[in-house]
């Protein structure tokens, strides 16, 4: 089974091999030192610029693989206790050993300080998550549709900075300013061609849900169709983490997310408190027909909550390809579950709940990566999802009628 | 030139294959939960894990008989059935979407995550399991057919069970609809009020709809992986969506309307995908590449969930007076 372009280190000589692909976010790592031990054999290797390594053994058994961490760069440590694998051989001649990396100082070890870089992380992820739940959330209060379009208005902030910042190499601030206004287009343009036309027809609401299922599965890959399936990076989206706040390290890139969140977010409460078209969105949202019979104009209203959400969701997009970091085709996708899942846990419909419920997401994602491998680091949202819905399932600042 | 025969006999070949037997029945299961209980199940995909899973761990990892794991993939999905529709079937029915796309989610994650690979392969899966069945194969080595339909002792074998599967499923939906319980579950997802104040125990009946669909869903599971090898990555929530496509296709609330929406939905894909890929090869489409051409089938069935359901929401083989969804 010797396959071209094996990478030395004693494979011609052995029927059976142990391989592996080191890599960190995606990015393959060089150089990092792997060992294989086991039966009095040992052998070792560095990967190659692709992050393989492939080393044969000289018979089928159990062997101990382990990756040297003083190899590997800085910032970048695998998870503990995992350094060192013990493998064996199944049905085949090969064997797949990967090691899991994550992002993580060595040297501090302090489980406070740990927390600390965890719940800074979880905040910025909880408001950029807020920023889509929000939209989402308004959406389902105005016109009671559970959009799973949503994800795919989210890629699209990021894929329009990626096309007039990267592409056309506008500047950034010019290429964020036309993403989001034509994020915002897109609101208007879905609700005029599809929701208002669906709503006048009087579609129901279940009807209306697949209907977003099917066009988020055709705009997903309308996204793959154009931009391929690679993950790009936005300019300064790798910029060092050299801004030092005791144990935690940040670039100019996650406070410019931050704040920008915090500010947006609070901008929306004003226009949602203290404006005309803020309490006629309330409103409709409460009740839309005693709305229709006070006067409000219902349609324009949800056309609104549409620009509003599209928004919105664009600048989530654009703060979460920032966060990843990288733009690819499913971004969104991949945290639609956890927009829903913020919505829901803050009570769907109410706005301020969706806030809440994101908070809560992006913190218990971040935290619960100190004691659970990153790849299932979603697991634990969405169990939590499934235990509040058990316990209160109106939310946490929903009321319990909307349950029905 | 574009070699037409190749492209019309690869489409007749799903007709027959059990990946479209796989989708029949995982779409029945649903027709179960949707089309006749109303019941917005989003994670059938999850169920079909389980089946899957439960069948190659057990006859792999536990070195259990082919019967033993199937029933554990059976298990499986009726304990899934019973953790989510306990804290959700009371509530509205669009909590029970976003638990039952969360819950399969989770299933998948643990199946991709590194930290069980010793038993699940992790994202690479499980592989390795064809020679349990193929033990009990009892048509001679060889190859049988005519025109497209050539295949080997194997192959045959696993498409009589896939499609002797579909059918039992086809007659216990078929009976069990017009029965007493069958027409509670009708009653139910028309007004369930109506129902409770007959005195029947609606939660319940809900729950057992769920099981049922669910324990379909994971038979599915096990026929979809009989030609292939178990990989987490084809249990993403696609995958439902697929399901739901071929469902509303052939009619959500009808018992042969998930196996000819299956049949369709896989011959015209096949045929489209087909047609493209060497359209493109003849240079036919010079804006379009291989890989682009793959993706337009995905763009095609989202575009045909939304028409279908806009247009026709009864389906090709539906009643307009017994639509699914009704509110």
């Amino acid at each position: 089974m010797a396959e071209a372009g094996s990478t030395g280190g004693g494979t011609e000589e052995y029927e059976y091999f142990f391989l592996g692909n080191v890599k960190y976010d995606d990015k393959p790592l060089k150089g990092v030192e792997i060992t294989v031990e086991g039966g009095g054999f040992e052998a070792s290797m560095k990967t190659d610029a692709e992050g393989k390594w492939r080393i044969g053994v000289p018979e089928k058994g159990e062997y101990k693989i382990s990756l040297d961490e003083e190899t590997l760069p800085k910032g970048v440590v695998v998870a503990e206790g995992k350094s060192t694998i013990t493998a064996e051989f199944g049905l085949t001649k090969l064997k797949a050993v990967n090691f899991f990396l994550g992002e993580g100082q060595r040297t501090s070890s302090d489980l406070g300080a740990q927390l600390l870089v965890r719940v800074v992380n979880g905040l910025n992820f909880g408001l950029l998550l807020a920023l889509a739940a929000i939209g989402l959330s308004l959406i389902f209060g105005t016109t009671g549709l559970s959009n799973f379009a949503h994800a795919e208005m989210v890629t699209f902030g990021a894929l329009m900075v990626l096309s007039f910042g990267v592409d056309l190499a506008m500047p950034l601030w010019l290429a964020i300013g036309i993403a989001l206004v034509l994020s915002a287009a897109l609101g208007w343009g879905l609700d005029a061609a599809i929701w208002k036309p669906l709503r006048r027809r009087g579609v129901g609401l279940i009807p209306l849900m697949i209907v977003s299922i099917g066009l988020s599965l055709a705009i997903r890959y309308t996204y793959q169709f154009f931009y391929g399936g690679a993950t790009r990076q936005l300019p300064g989206a790798t910029l060092p983490a050299d801004i030092r706040l005791g144990p935690i390290s940040l670039s100019w890139v996650d406070i410019a997310s931050m704040v920008t969140s915090v500010v947006v977010l609070l901008a929306v409460a004003y226009f949602l408190l203290r404006t005309r078209i803020g309490k006629a969105t309330r409103a409709v949202s409460d009740n839309a027909s005693l709305a229709a019979a006070s006067g409000i104009d219902v349609d324009r209203v949800i056309r609104i909550v549409w620009v509003l959400g599209a928004l919105l969701a664009g600048l989530s997009g654009i703060l979460w390809a920032y966060f990843r970091p990288g733009v690819s085709w499913d971004m969104g996708f991949q945290i639609l579950l956890l927009i829903f899942a913020a919505v829901t846990l803050g009570g769907l419909g109410t706005a301020f709940g969706a806030l809440v419920g994101s908070l809560i997401v992006g913190l218990f994602v971040e935290i619960s990566t100190l004691w659970l491998p990153s790849d299932m680091k979603y697991v634990g949202a969405l169990i939590v999802l499934i235990l509040v819905l058990l316990f209160r399932p109106q939310g946490i600042l929903g009321r319990r009628e909307r349950i029905g | 030139m574009i070699d037409w025969i190749a492209i019309f006999s690869n489409a007749a070949q799903e007709l027959i294959s059990p990946t479209t037997a796989a989708y029949a029945l995982a779409a029945l299961g649903l027709a179960i939960h949707f089309g006749y209980t109303g019941l917005l199940n989003f994670g059938q995909a999850g169920f079909m894990a389980l089946g899957a899973y439960g069948y190659a761990i057990s006859v792999l990892q536990f070195g259990w008989p082919v019967w033993a794991g199937i029933l554990l993939g059976i298990g499986a999905a009726i304990v899934f059935a019973l953790i989510l529709g306990i804290p959700t079937l009371r509530l509205r029915a669009d909590y029970l979407a976003i638990v039952t796309i969360a819950a399969a989610e989770i299933l998948r994650l643990m199946f991709t995550t590194n930290t069980f690979e010793a038993v699940t392969g992790s994202a690479n899966g499980l592989n390795g399991f064809r020679g349990f069945l193929s033990a009990l194969n009892p048509i001679p080595a060889g190859t049988y057919g005519f025109g497209p339909f050539q295949y080997n002792e194997y192959d045959w074998f696993i498409r009589i069970i896939a499609w002797a599967v579909v059918a039992l499923g086809v007659l216990f939906v078929w009976l069990i609809m017009r029965s007493p319980w069958g027409r509670v579950i009708k009653g139910i997802r028309e007004d369930e009020d109506a129902v409770r104040s007959l005195g029947k125990n609606v939660y319940s009946y809900k729950m057992q709809s769920l099981i049922l669909g669910g324990v379909l869903g994971a038979l599915a599971g096990w026929l979809f992986i009989l030609p292939r090898a178990v990989v987490p990555a084809n249990y993403q929530t696609s995958l439902t969506f697929f399901i739901y496509a071929i469902l509303l296709l052939g009619g959500a609330a009808t018992v042969l309307g998930p196996v000819i929406g299956s049949m369709i939905f896989w011959v015209l894909l096949s045929f489209f995908s087909g047609f493209i890929a060497r359209a493109v090869e003849a240079g036919w489409f010079p804006f379009m590449t291989q890989v682009q051409a793959g993706q337009l089938r995905f763009i095609l069935v989202g575009v045909a969930i939304m028409l279908i359901v806009i247009f026709r929401p009864q389906g090709i083989l539906g009643n307009k007076k017994e639509l699914a969804f009704v509110k």
